[in-house]
């Protein structure tokens, strides 16, 4: 069977593993790093992903992407109260978000799609061959809509996607593999922008889920948040000024580097110097400022001890996974929730990955003695009379799993019944999220005589199908199913299309466009630094001078062309000739600041 | 959430690939293609066990586990679209059959359901001997939730007797709970002895009408103290 890759496509982060021989390992890019910023980026020279998309948040704020999984599957309204932290426009059409970037409208598939693509290309590149099929992970609290967005993701980068695994299940099939446990264990991954907790019965290498439960809303992301709130309040009051875009996303990414910081140290600053604005946090603060964050992940994990029939007492194992569990805080609450000491041996940045990466062995038939039983996170019904909802199926059934349901009419001659399918615990349907609506088509008959049997079957993706037949008949009846937050057949069709006349494009651009920026970025400094010499006499002999400004040219030249390999060279060449002069220039202003002072000053 | 059109073979006694006789196996002898389970298989029989009350959990899982090993389509990613399909239908099948019999209340009424021919779920019945205590009940909860969440003294009062009510209540399901238990026992010994025995057959029916009594009033007592807990807390 050919090759199949394992992704964690994350809310700040995503990576990429394979199997390598009997171990899971993730795939680093050029740089050495393992993880892809999940960031894409529209400039004017064209599409950046990753760690080159990242420098472009605070240059190019609105037209840069961040945090896109907390977008999928979702309608406007479920993230309303967040758009203020978001630079861009967002509008809706047919159920599905539409990020307005650089004079286009993305759906959070496509964009999702190109990070998929990178990391694809990148595997692509280890590899030598092409790669086609892969595993992708989802926080396990997602519903339907956000799973089938995930897929859809998927198919738009070109890939086969075998199977969506629930992340925190994917980190125990990893933690499993390394340690061959048996037991019960829980997982508590929190992540960039999710939270999920699961409970599982490991036994002979069957992997048991007995509940999940979670909430797709909290995260490391709201972390950041507390602290860049808290800076732009006292910016506002300090200056009397807004912060713009560009540096809303400056504190915004300071704010997540001092939050990584107070995780090992007891302070950490945040400084803007265009903006002249500097703010230390200490670690105590920090932890006053989320702790009703923290808070909100003991209430799911309360309930699925008891969806699992379990006391924490029980729980032989407690798992770490995601970034977030590395604040101090977090751990501290999790030891005294379960009475024991959490594990945290393996990379929690990567073992959702490296999980991923072991169900694509499941798959490929590389692993024969380990097998996943998962469950459905949340209860499936149908809306009945009165707008209350009927469960098909119990949150917390092991998947595969199906429920049928038998439908007839209650008017003579009715040719159709509408169905309103729902996911969630409450009562009423409104209450409960619409996953879609499909009209049932009758053959015209006396009330009650047809009786048509609709088998909804929640697949081992958590992936809900509905098919129909006519019991009278025996026949297959057709539906067509409406999602309430989807992209059509059509549309996934019409993007997997655009995507693919693209792609030979698009590996070729992204080389050019990576040193595209980096060389605009290069001459722009170049040009102030000669600026700068000029006003001091005597710093740049005109020898120099010469070899800068001819470097300057043929870089300028180089940019021009639809080769990225010249523009590197010129980079090169540039960086080397205005080397001295960077150098005299930062002496020069390091001793025009010390001037006047006294040593004690300093 | 998606559509799908595939249609997958009806069990027969004949290998849907290869036609070989079967035998009711999951994998056919000759070409070991995996075999869709009955489609009115009932669940003690898809695990392998009588029609019981007192299941051996431990086995029971293993048997599971077993069957999840040659059944779960992870296993068959590589191969043809029928046999994915089986492989969907049946582990789905054997899921909602290891959920039912896990679960000592689910068992019971799914075994009261297979009996009786029934596919409906068994109504709750409120017991006559509390009948007095749960108009009361009633009563305080509407007068709870009309003062929503007052703190007033009245509302106290109301709270402490739905408390001590509570307490009647929940030890009435464990009467009710301890029946039960006798009544598997019971049940299991007239399973045993029906085989060759008319009487035991017989004795069944008025064995089935206490349980399905006891569950509908246990299924009663159960939402009860749900609206209680909910108003108190």
């Amino acid at each position: 069977m050919a090759r199949i890759v394992g992704i964690d496509l994350g809310t700040t982060n995503s990576l990429i593993a394979y199997m390598n021989g009997k171990t899971p390992t993730v795939i680093a890019g050029d740089n050495g790093r393992t993880m892809v910023p999940s960031i894409v980026a529209e400039t004017p020279n064209g599409l950046l992903v990753g760690d080159a998309a990242k420098d472009q948040l605070v240059k190019n704020a609105e037209h840069t992407v961040y945090s896109v999984k907390r977008f999928m599957g979702k309608g406007l309204a479920d993230v309303t109260d967040e758009l203020e932290y978001f630079p861009y426009k967002l509008s809706e059409e047919n159920g599905v978000i539409r990020l307005h970037v650089g004079g286009k409208a993305l759906t959070p598939p496509e964009i999702s799609a190109m990070i998929l693509k990178e990391l694809k290309a990148r595997a692509e590149r280890f590899f030598g061959e092409e790669v086609r099929k892969a595993v992708i992970t989802v926080p396990a609290y997602f519903n339907d809509s956000q799973r089938q967005a995930t897929k859809d993701a998927g198919r738009i980068a070109g890939l086969d996607v075998m199977r969506i695994v629930n992340e925190p299940t994917a980190a125990s099939l990893a933690y499993g593999l390394q340690k061959r446990k048996q037991g019960i264990i829980a997982v508590y991954d929190l992540g960039g922008g999710t939270f999920d907790i699961s409970i599982l019965k490991l036994k002979g290498g069957i992997f048991e889920v007995l509940a999940t439960n979670g909430n797709t809303h909290l995260g490391g992301d709201d972390f950041d948040r507390r602290l860049v709130d808290v800076m732009v309040e006292e910016y506002k009051a300090a200056s009397g000024k807004e912060p713009g875009p560009n540096m809303m996303q400056d504190l915004r990414m300071q704010a997540e580097q001092a939050k990584c910081q107070l995780s090992s140290e007891t302070k950490a600053e945040v400084h803007l110097p265009p903006h002249k604005y500097r703010r230390v946090f200490t670690r105590d603060e920090f932890e006053r400022m989320v702790a009703d964050l923290v808070e909100k992940t003991l209430a799911p994990t309360k309930r699925v001890l008891a969806d699992a029939g379990l006391s924490a007492a029980d729980v032989d194992e407690v798992v770490l996974v995601g970034g977030s569990t590395r604040i101090p805080v977090v751990r501290q609450k999790v030891q005294v929730l379960f009475g024991k000491q959490p594990h945290c041996e393996l990379n929690p940045d990567e073992v959702v990955a490296l999980g991923a990466a072991v169900q694509a062995g499941i798959l490929s038939g590389g692993i024969q003695d380990m097998l996943l039983l998962d469950v459905t996170p949340l209860t499936l019904g149908i809306e009945t009379m009165g707008g209350v909802m009927s469960s098909l199926i119990a949150r917390n059934t092991t998947i595969p799993t199906s429920a049928k349901e038998m439908f007839t009419t209650f008017m003579d001659g009715q040719t159709s019944v509408d169905i309103h399918i729902l996911q969630g615990e409450r009562e009423l349907a409104q209450d409960n999220r619409s996953l879609a609506r499909f009209q049932l088509k009758i053959p015209p008959l006396p009330a009650a005589v047809p009786r048509v049997e609709v088998t909804f079957m929640i697949d081992a993706n958590g992936i809900l199908s509905v098919t129909a037949r006519d019991v009278r008949t025996g026949e297959a009846q057709s539906i067509e199913v409406k999602p309430s937050y989807g992209l059509s057949d059509q549309e996934v069709e019409r993007m997997i299309h655009e995507s693919f006349k693209f792609a030979q494009q698009d590996i070729k651009d992204r080389q050019r466009i990576e040193a595209l920026n980096e060389a605009e970025s290069i001459v722009r400094a170049t040009e102030k630094a000669l600026v700068r010499a000029a006003e001091r006499p005597g710093l740049v002999s005109a020898d120099e001078l010469g070899r800068i400004r001819q470097a300057v040219t043929s870089l300028k030249q180089a940019m021009a062309g639809a080769d990225h390999r010249p523009i590197r060279e010129g980079i090169d060449v540039l960086n080397k000739a205005s080397l001295g002069l960077a150098e005299r220039l930062m002496d020069h202003t390091l001793q025009e600041a010390l001037k006047d002072k006294k040593l004690s000053q300093i | 959430m998606e559509t799908v059109k595939k249609e997958i073979p009806m069990a027969r006694s004949m290998c849907w690939h290869c036609q070989s006789d079967v035998g009711g196996e999951y994998f056919c002898g000759q070409c070991v293609k995996v075999q869709p389970l009955s489609k009115d298989i009932d669940y003690f029989t898809c695990l392998g066990l009588p029609r019981k009350l007192n299941i051996d959990t431990g086995r029971l899982e293993t048997k599971f586990y077993e069957m999840s090993r040659a059944f779960h389509p992870d296993f068959y990613e590589g191969k043809s679209e029928i046999e994915r399909a089986v492989s969907l239908t049946n582990s789905a099948v054997l899921n909602q059959a290891y959920r039912t019999l896990k679960d000592p209340a689910a068992r019971v009424e799914y075994l009261l359901r297979l009996e009786a021919g029934s596919a409906k779920d068994i109504p709750g019945k409120a017991p006559t001997d509390l009948f007095e205590t749960l108009l009361e009940i009633q009563e305080q909860l509407e007068q709870l939730r009309a003062m929503k969440h007052s703190k007033s003294g009245e509302a106290r009062s109301i709270a402490s007797q739905l408390h001590a009510e509570k307490g009647a209540l929940e030890s009435k399901r464990g009467a009710l709970e301890r029946r039960l238990t006798e009544l598997f026992h019971v049940w299991d010994r007239l399973v045993d002895r029906s085989s060759q025995d008319q009487i035991a057959k017989a004795e069944k029916g008025p064995v089935l009408t206490e349980m399905r009594d006891i569950v509908s009033q246990r299924n009663y007592l159960n939402t009860m103290l749900t609206n209680i807990e909910e108003a108190l807390a």
